[in-house]
């Protein structure tokens, strides 16, 4: 009992109740208490039980299965019934023995009858019956061997452990063993059920369970820890300051599948703690896009709050711009008389344009969010798409709020609900940026098939988005809608009719009109509404309406509707002097048909009469007394209030004090004409999408959209220190480490314009990426997707080649590279106040994209990208400091060039100018980092420094789900045995669970072919790279090798085909030693070709760089035969030899490039293998032509 | 997030309900009963309703609501989206997804919604990791079960889950490797009386069943992806080689799924399949009136019209309608006041005309207003933005799969106005 103590750790007396409710459950069991000792699996349990059910069967007897429930057996069920009764608890007794049969079938030990059973169950809990009884014999079965059985026991403790807590405690152990299993996926199950068990007690149990689950290997169970942070938080408040804890922790975590769970904990827990989102906000900017799509939802929504709190209100300038152009035309202005103070004219422009230029600088983090974010609008789910939007229209600079109206109206055509949020948040956002939507104005057109919630929310989108420009198309628009069928929909036209008028001065009469012509529509309702709305605008302009207050005048003796009799009656009495002759005319009408009316139309006439009665007397005294006299006596207290008040006020008795004299003034005061506005004004101080902002009202648990901060806060709190562990991300997460790395340097943020310097770190990673300059953020927030890894390739292996261009041909290029650059940022500029990156634009950019990638492919060979994707990778995780300071020097020599080069076409460097520079980044950056990298090539011990590696792929990661494979040849000498070609390769698991021993298995190899193994990789964790070294002997063929890479659950055929140049290996031979070597292998053994030199490939050391790099020779030096002779200067046709043997045979392969004028040259290959040699010319021919 | 969700009949009938957080008695319907009891139609229920401790979030589809409720702030959207995610689930599951079909399978509805929820926080939406756990019942397979107690969840965890393509299952195979997309647009238009269009627009989506054995990478590209203003995209696509390329990139999902959505370009003019002369008129006097319908073809790019029908909702006040299809047949639903008119194939030689007299309840006045007219067609091999599909290339396997393509002109929201 103490294990199991310590375990549960629970209380002593909570172990009691544990006991005697499971001895009381299973009766004659008493002594042993094998369930909860945590040793005893299942099955004892389970075997435990067996005799007395049995027993209960045979006893059952003939009713087949559970069905039997009379007989001889009804004695001893009642018996066990009731003893369940005082573990079960009272709700029992109400519905006694009901559920028997239940019970029954699952104390049987057959699992159909079990899941037969539970089924029933779980059809009574879902059709809301209650089931509680039968809680003792359903816990039993917890530890079932079925899954499905146990996956419905799971459904059952879940829904009724909160009641029946104690008995719940008898399931703990069994979850407690799964949080212990070897699988990932029992483990996370074990932790979900256990943490959605809400019981008190086991709090401590659960918080443990989290802890450990928060730093579980599988990413999984992870998530599932995360989930269970909220469920424990409800249930426990207290348990706070430790589950931020492990919110952070997880915060911290890499991967995708925790992100958007753990945002959801850090939301539901700690939503305050916004600090804590610091150092993870430029990782969760760079996941979102690989994030589930509900997780995307919270983490955006989040970011959002983040950002208000963090980041300048980008639209700052645009108050401060209002201002300056207004301080310019003061300015003007009033000196347009004065010449004389040209000086301080000058010096007052130049101070208002620089108010003008106040550089709001937007924070690269802040453009990180936008950016990332951006590509989501193109999501299927709805809700991403309404996230996104939001954040646009609380973040985004306005020019840029405007490409979020497309995918707005998209979702419209989806179901009618989400027409509805959708509107709802469209409808606010017209108020504040009309434009935004101008365009889709019929999208918004309304279909008689439309719900009437939509259509009026179609209506309130089409009144603001009204101008004066498109009133016109409106109106005619408005005049269909007023036909339909829908007579709300009818009314609320009307009252769009009448908020057109208000705001648009011009078609003020026109609509007025039109409703003028309403008041004779047959429908009463329409008139009613039209009068409604008639007043209102009468109010604002009486004078010239006298006719249309004639007209309705009229009407009350055809209107019944109380709302708009009332208007009219309030419309004759406000303005009785406009209709002196019919005023009293309706007062009389009315006074006959008093008693009839509606209260509202009462209080009318009331009013009618006493303002009447001041400006007309004579007329109407006696009228008005009648109808006084008459409200006297109404039923209604309001009405008789009213009646009592008014004629104190206004009938001049002796009593009645001054009050009376002012009685004009009360009655007839000018009342300030309505305003009509939308319902929909305002609403935006809710965070848009929000349930708050839907209902217009703050629901529980809403966080406040914060207002920006004055000064922005300290940008540094949200870098990250670079980590030297190989990141748990795949491998786009050396670039995003990169990314990161640039964003630090305060070289770049101080000369940021509106990119952010993330931004040319994109580019610089890149090479394809000419298209982001116009359109930002188009591609690189997925970057992790794998096309991103060609691009790359690319442009590594343009850079290696660059290492070896002559000045000159950089200069050139560099010349090139700063015309393609200086129309791509004017693009840029363009694009920045405009924002219209439409079509035009992106053709443009495609075709300079094409420019710059023709170019790079010159020296492009298909086999090579693969290397440099290997490389690369090494680099990510093994090289990174050494690359640093490289890179700095690599920005700055950056920054000179372009000051250099852009001279002519900006004369100071302004902060929008410098930064932006993508296509000109990219060769040249490259370039220089490939000084850098050879030198990170350098460090790994496995490798020679003096070439560089190909590269092959010999499993891709789709075909390896996940796991890939790349191999390169070391040419490293291989320990083991001289005789075997050493083959380095290189494992990443780019999946997300854990690969586990890998090995060779199966080699299927041509006669005389060995193999050598690597030894097993035990375990392979996600995200992570290993490398292995094996050994083949090829035979000197280049025959392939076939073997099966093995995991712990899948095989893959694979091969390793070495190509020619690494059948040798070097040997040193001195020139005459070469020569004298070569005489001896004449004829059939030498190959001679002519070639002519590639043009990127005439000087030496390019020569030699091709031959070594196609095959593992080594160089003969040269001249060393003149030794004694003083310095010559080189010839100037050198020729260049290169020795090796056969790696099995140890036969010599000579190597002779002879190099004639004008780029012509002589290969030379004497090899006593003739088809080595044959081979090897063709490669090395290939090498040196390209 | 979500605290539970109730499944209500169209009659106010809740015949479901589940809980992922503290159990919240059933009574909180009543709530939304009243409001629907105040709506009438279904289709006006406002799909968020505050009560005073609840917020309700609903949707209605087939004839049901699906309604959760929530207690604190979330973004409403975020629930809609989800439980119509659900009623996609049960579709796909059952084929169906109505009252009857789901009270015939509640268990495996059940479990469903155990898995698709954690916490009221979505845990599993994506089909193919659902069949992986949970399988959907078959005839077959329910035979089975019945005579051998087998069951329909499956023996394997949730492999899916963990994957970095979670919308794939692994080890799928297949003898057939088949792989078939079909380009349906929809054209939603306004007319108006004289057969103008008010507005137009294309809406289409690249539906795809694709059964590939392994892990394939397949590309489809476009003849002309300009056309293309407006996009969303299965979450498998890989949006930068979009961008960049104008190619759909992608590991399918097994199984029928929606690649992509999109939206063609109102600057294109959007042409108009069929043209609609009515004549809908309410005598002043004497309670009748006429109807006199006829279509004929218009911009079909020589294509047959096929499924044609006119949907025309009546005025209330109208009692009944006598009339003579020239083609076809024609029902009236008293109820409803709907008049159904199925054409079927359109011939340009012989168009179908519909017409006769309308009789209105005596008593009552001219309805003021015409009924407009909803059309439904359907052209097949015709994607009448003009889109076209170049090519389909798969990577990553080595069998020879079958492809197909397939082009559909429906009409969507195709509404004329009288």
């Amino acid at each position: 009992m103490t294990t199991m103590q310590r375990l549960l750790q629970l209380p002593v007396n909570a172990v009691n109740i544990v006991k005697t409710v499971q001895s009381q459950v299973q009766g004659q069991e008493e002594d042993k208490s094998p369930v909860l000792s945590p040793d005893s699996g299942q099955q004892t349990w389970y075997s435990a039980l067996q005799p007395d059910e049995l027993r209960h069967l045979r006893s059952g007897g003939t009713g087949g299965g559970g069905g039997g429930g009379g007989g001889g057996g009804g004695a001893d069920q009642e018996e066990r019934g009731s003893q369940e009764d005082g573990g079960g608890g009272g709700s029992f007794q109400s519905q006694p023995l009901r559920h028997d049969d239940l019970k029954e079938m699952l104390d049987s030990n057959k699992d159909s009858l079990k899941l037969e059973a539970m089924k029933r169950i779980v059809a009574m809990i879902a059709r809301g019956k209650n089931a509680s009884d039968l809680f003792p014999a359903v816990v039993k079965n917890v530890a079932c061997k079925n899954i499905e059985v146990k996956k419905l026991v799971y459904v059952y403790l879940v829904r009724y452990a909160e009641e029946q807590q104690d008995l719940a405690l008898l399931s703990i152990s069994t979850f407690q063993r799964g949080l212990k299993d070897p699988n990932q996926l029992i483990r996370a199950s074990a932790l979900r059920v256990l943490s959605s068990i809400r019981v008190t007690i086991i709090v401590p149990i659960m918080m443990l369970a989290i802890k450990e689950a928060a730093s579980d290997m599988s990413p999984y169970v992870r998530k599932t820890a995360a989930h269970a942070i909220p469920k424990l938080y409800s249930l426990d408040p207290e348990q706070k300051d430790q589950l931020i804890e492990v919110i952070e922790k997880l915060l911290a975590d890499k991967t995708t599948l925790v992100a958007g769970s753990v945002v959801m904990a850090f939301e539901e827990v700690c939503p305050e703690r916004i600090d804590l989102i610091h150092k993870n906000y430029r990782k969760l900017c760079n996941l979102l896009i690989d994030v589930e799509e509900w997780g995307q939802v919270v983490i955006i929504n989040m970011l959002t709050r983040y950002a208000r709190t963090q980041f300048l209100n980008p639209n700052i300038n645009e108050s401060l711009l209002e201002e300056g152009g207004g301080a310019d035309k003061t300015f003007y202005g009033s000196d347009e008389d004065e010449d004389e103070d040209e000086e301080e004219k000058e010096k007052k422009a130049e101070a208002a344009a620089m108010a003008k230029r106040k550089p709001y600088v937007m924070d690269p983090d802040h453009r990180l969010l936008l950016r990332n974010t951006k590509p989501l609008l193109q999501s299927r789910n709805a809700a991403v798409v309404m996230a996104v939007a939001q954040l646009y229209f609380h973040l985004a600079p306005k020019a840029e709020v405007g490409v979020i109206a497309k995918a707005l109206v998209r979702l419209l055509r989806s179901h009618s609900e989400v027409q509805y949020v959708v509107l709802q948040n469209v409808a606010t956002m017209t108020i504040k940026r009309r434009g935004m939507f101008e365009p889709y104005l019929k999208s918004f057109y309304i279909r008689s098939t439309d719900p009437t919630q939509i259509k009026i929310l179609k209506l309130e989108v089409l009144t603001n988005l009204a101008n004066e420009t498109n009133i016109s198309t409106i109106l005619r628009e408005f005049q269909t809608y007023i036909k339909s069928m829908d007579k709300d929909f009818v009314a609320a036209t009307i009252q769009a009719i009448g908020r057109c008028a208000t705001n648009i001065g011009e078609v003020r009469d026109t609509c007025l009109n039109g409703l003028v012509q309403l008041l004779s529509n047959r429908d009463e309702l329409v008139v009613a509404e039209s009068v409604v709305v008639i007043k209102k605008l009468l109010q604002m302009q009486p004078e010239k309406h006298s006719d249309i207050i004639k007209h309705m005048a009229k009407l009350t003796d055809n209107i019944q509707v109380p709302m708009a009799r009332a208007s009219i009656l309030w419309l004759i009495g406000e303005y009785c002097e406009h209709v002196p002759k019919i005023a009293p005319d309706v007062l009389r009408k009315m006074a006959k048909s008093f008693t009839n009316e509606e209260d509202i139309v009462k209080l009318q006439i009331l009013n009618l009469a006493a303002k009447l009665y001041l400006t007309n007397s004579k007329q109407t005294k006696l009228l008005t007394q009648y109808v006084l006299n008459l409200a006297k006596y109404d039923q209604n207290y309001d009405i008789r209030d009213r009646a009592r008040f008014i004629r104190q006020l206004i009938v001049p008795t002796e009593k009645s004090g001054a009050l009376s004299k002012y009685a004009k003034k009360l009655f007839l005061a000018l009342k300030p004409a309505p305003v009509l506005e939308s319902p929909f004004k305002d609403r935006d101080h809710f965070q848009l999408g929000s349930l708050s902002h839907l209902l217009n009202a703050k629901a529980g648990g809403y966080q406040e959209l914060p207002d920006w901060p004055e000064s922005a806060p300290d940008a540094s709190v949200r870098n990250v220190e670079v980590k030297e562990s190989v990141p748990e991300w795949t491998k786009c997460s050396s670039r995003e480490k990169r990314k990161e790395k640039k964003v630090e340097k305060p070289f770049y943020s101080d000369s940021e314009g509106e990119s952010g310097p993330t931004e040319s770190a994109d580019s610089e990673s890149d090479s394809a990426s000419g298209s982001e300059s116009g359109s930002e953020g188009s591609g690189s927030a997925s970057e992790s997707e794998e096309s991103g890894g060609v691009s790359v390739s690319e442009e590594e292996e343009e850079e290696e080649e660059e290492e070896k261009k002559t000045k000159k041909r950089e200069l050139k290029k560099a010349v090139q590279e700063s015309e393609s650059e200086q129309s791509s940022e004017e693009e840029d500029r363009k694009h920045e106040r405009k924002m219209k990156q439409q079509k035009s634009d992106s053709e443009s950019e495609s075709d300079e994209e094409e420019e710059s990638e023709s170019e790079s492919s010159q020296s492009e060979s298909d086999d090579s990208e693969s290397e440099a994707e290997v490389r690369k990778k090494k680099k990510a995780a093994e090289s990174k400091p050494p690359s640093k300071p490289a890179k700095r020097e690599t920005t700055k020599e950056k920054k000179e060039m372009s000051l250099l080069d852009l001279d002519d076409f900006e004369p100071a460097p302004s902060p929008q100018v410098t930064p932006v520079n993508n296509l000109f980044s990219n060769s040249l950056v490259t370039d220089l980092e490939g000084l850098s990298l050879s030198e990170a090539v350098l460090l790994p011990a496995t490798i020679t420094p003096s070439s560089v590696l190909k590269s092959y792929e010999l499993l891709h990661r789709i075909t390896g789900e996940g796991l890939s494979v790349e191999y390169c040849f070391s040419r490293q000498p291989f320990s083991p045995d001289a005789n075997m070609v050493a083959v380095q390769m290189q494992f990443t698991n780019s999946s997300a669970s854990d690969t586990k021993s890998l090995h060779m298995e199966d080699v299927k190899l041509q006669s005389g072919m060995r193999v050598k193994e690597f030894p097993e990789i035990e375990s392979l964790p996600a995200g992570e790279t290993a490398t292995a070294v094996m050994g083949i002997d090829f035979c000197d063929s280049t025959q392939a090798a076939n073997f099966q890479l093995c995991t712990h659950t899948r095989k893959f055929f694979v091969s390793i085909q070495p190509p020619v140049g690494e059948l040798m290996r070097p040997v040193f031979l001195t020139e005459n030693e070469f020569k004298k070597e070569q005489g001896q292998l004449m004829g059939m053994n030498e190959i001679t070709e002519k070639l002519t030199l590639d043009a990127k490939c005439r000087n030496e050391h390019a020569i030699v760089q091709r031959v070594t790099t196609a095959a593992n020779l080594s160089r003969v030096p040269c001249g060393s035969d003149k030794e004694c002779s003083p310095p010559v200067p080189p010839p100037e046709h050198p020729v260049h030899r290169f020795a090796g043997r056969t790696v099995t045979s140890g036969s010599l392969v000579l190597v002779t490039v002879a190099t004639r004028e004008e780029g012509a040259a002589q290969l030379t290959i004497n090899c006593e293998k003739m088809v080595i040699g044959t081979m090897l010319v063709k490669d090395i021919l290939l090498a040196l032509t390209q | 997030m979500i605290n539970s969700l109730f499944l209500i009949s169209h009659s106010g009938d809740i015949f479901l309900e589940k809980h992922w957080k503290s159990v919240i008695s059933r009574s909180v319907c009543d709530y939304f009963l009243e409001a629907k009891e105040k709506a009438g139609d279904p289709e006006n229920v406002a799909p968020v309703l505050q009560t005073p401790h609840h917020y309700l979030i609903s949707i209605y589809r087939g004839k049901l609501f699906f309604l959760s409720v929530t207690q604190t702030e979330v973004p409403p959207l975020f629930v809609i989206e989800f439980l119509h995610r659900v009623a996609d689930t049960f579709q796909d599951y059952f084929g169906d997804c109505s009252e009857v079909v789901i009270k015939e399978n509640t268990v495996t509805v059940y479990e469903l919604l155990e898995e698709m929820l954690d916490n009221g926080f979505p845990l599993a939406t994506e089909s193919n990791v659902l069949k992986e756990m949970i399988r959907p019942p078959t005839i077959l397979r329910s035979v089975v079960n019945t005579l051998t107690g087998g069951s329909n969840v499956g023996g394997t965890l949730p492999t899916g889950q963990l994957s970095n393509v979670p919308w794939r299952r692994a080890g799928v195979k297949y003898t057939n490797n088949e792989a078939y997309f079909d380009v349906i647009e929809e054209i939603d238009a306004i007319l108006d009386k004289s057969g103008t269009t008010v507005f137009a627009e294309i809406q289409g989506v690249v539906e795809a069943c694709v059964k590939l054995t392994g892990m394939p990478d397949l590309t489809l590209s476009f003849m002309n992806p300009r056309l293309l203003d407006d996009v969303s995209f299965h979450p498998c696509v890989r949006f930068k080689r979009w961008e960049s390329e104008r190619v759909l990139s992608f590991i399918p999902p097994d199984g029928n799924f929606r690649l992509m959505s999109y939206h063609v370009s109102s600057q294109n003019l959007v042409a108009i399949p069929v043209y609609v002369k009515q004549n809908i008129s309410f005598l002043e006097t004497g309670s009748c009136g006429r109807l006199d319908i006829t279509i004929g073809p218009k911009q079909t790019m020589g294509k047959t019209v096929e499924n044609l029908t006119v949907t025309i909702p009546m005025p209330k006040s109208v009692l009944s309608v006598n009339l003579t299809a020239t083609q076809g047949t024609y029902t009236f639903d008293l109820t409803t006041k709907v008049v159904l008119w199925d054409v079927g194939k359109l011939n340009p030689q012989k168009l179908p005309n519909l017409r006769g007299s309308i009789s209105i309840q005596t008593g009552s006045p001219k309805p003021e207003e015409n009924p407009s007219i909803n059309i439904g067609l359907q052209i097949q091999q015709l994607a009448i933005s003009g889109l076209k599909v170049s090519r389909l290339d798969m990577y990553g396997e080595k069998y020879k799969p079958f492809k197909g393509v397939k082009y559909v002109t429906k009409a969507g929201k195709f509404q004329v106005r009288t």
